[in-house]
């Protein structure tokens, strides 16, 4: 277990996998001032819900080489033919993902809050929904990797299919920045994102084992 | 519907080739074999570990030779990981670009490289799909030797392939 998340995170620092997407996340968040204008008091009203959207546009980066690129060159079948559980394969594949783009894209965070004006305060709820809300995001990837994993010209089909899943988290993970009723959307944003942890690795190893076939 | 009727059945020692034209299955029958795809009908037993070859090398491209060699027997915990890779690098004449990342491998020596990633495991059953492909003489030798060494030593190999392979007292399936 340790030795694949070892190798996928490896994997994805090598292809350069962090940098793509905290680059991503901040070039999406700066398009937002250029866009809507300079105004000081709407981009902090606005910020919270931006650095949501640019932190979902940049997680569909990787979706792609997670678990396609294993399925072409065999890897897959090797794990298989040890006998190794899928599922778990699945869980170190969630895990590795994440610590590769759940850190990297907390630490961007920072930058984005003062290119949009956030006050700590809301930079601090911002980071907390992160915090809960990536782990699901990375769940969320690994499943989507898996089920258009073998599609032609999947990059297209990989939004379309990851980005309505990831509506939850966007609503309960912007929600969650409203200081008066922002507690409950929090737990909302926890639940599905446990959900979508508890879940995924079940739904991505059936995929997978339907694509070895 | 590919083939039907095969059955046969393997001890110790034993080896098989699988020969037909191309497109009749020898692939899929090892794939059913290592149990990747469920054979419409019938069953496949196997009461030991499976090392499984096929067209794709599963090393990651970007490590060196040894780092992707050492990824598989972390996983197998076989006892002395490092011994075994040192000896299946031996065996089949790979010392030379141990150090070499995979992606600069030629496809004769990526199909090496994929047989000494089975050498190096100690599962007694051995699945090759096409092993010679892209092999040059003295390689297609080695892997005979490597082969024979494996059978003597109590294992099996089953082996489909379109080219001639010298495996002394193995029984021939033709689909």
């Amino acid at each position: 277990m340790i030795a694949l998340i070892r190798r996928d995170l490896r994997r994805s620092v090598s292809s350069g996998g962090a940098t793509l997407v905290v680059a991503f996340f901040l070039l999406v968040a700066t398009l937002f001032p250029f866009a809507i204008g300079p105004d000081a008091a709407l981009l902090a009203k606005i910020g919270g819900g931006v650095i949501w959207t640019a932190a979902l546009l940049a997680a569909l980066l990787p979706v792609e080489r997670l678990v396609g690129p294993d399925l072409e060159s065999g890897v897959f079948d090797q794990f298989a033919v040890r006998g190794m559980s899928m599922t778990l394969v699945a869980v170190a594949k969630t895990i590795a993902h994440w610590l590769g783009f759940g850190p990297p894209l907390m630490l961007a965070a920072v930058i984005a809050a003062g290119l949009l004006n956030l006050s700590g305060d809301t930079l601090l709820r911002v980071e907390i929904g992160l915090l809960i809300g990536t782990p699901g995001l990375a769940a969320l990837a690994v499943v989507t990797s898996a089920l258009v994993a073998g599609v032609r010209g999947s990059g297209a089909v990989t939004g379309l299919v990851m980005l309505p899943l990831a509506v939850p988290l966007l609503i309960f993970g912007a929600g969650s920045l409203d200081p008066a009723g922002g507690a409950g959307a929090i737990k909302l944003l926890a639940a599905v994102s446990l959900v979508l942890v508890a879940g995924a690795p079940f739904i991505a190893a059936a995929a997978i084992r339907a694509a070895l076939d | 519907m590919l083939f039907s009727n095969v059955s046969f059945d393997l001890g110790p020692g034993d080896a098989a080739i699988v020969t037909g034209p191309n497109g009749i299955g020898k692939s899929s029958l090892i794939r059913i074999a290592a149990g990747l795809l469920a054979p419409f009908e019938g069953a496949v037993t196997c009461k030991a570990d499976k090392a499984l070859l096929t067209e794709a090398s599963a090393l990651d491209i970007d490590r060196t030779l040894v780092a992707a060699l050492r990824f598989w027997a972390t996983l197998d915990r076989a006892p002395d990981p490092e011994e075994r890779i040192t000896r299946a690098v031996k065996a089949l004449d790979l010392e030379a670009l141990a150090d070499i990342p995979v992606r600069l491998l030629s496809t004769g020596q990526r199909r090496r490289a994929s047989i000494a990633r089975v050498a190096a495991t100690d599962a007694p059953v051995w699945l090759l799909d096409e092993p010679a492909n892209g092999l040059d003489l003295a390689s297609v030798t080695r892997l005979e030797a490597l082969i024979a060494r494996h059978r003597s030593s109590g294992g099996i190999a089953l082996v489909a392939t379109h080219l001639p392979l010298s495996l002394p007292g193995a029984r021939e399936i033709a689909l």
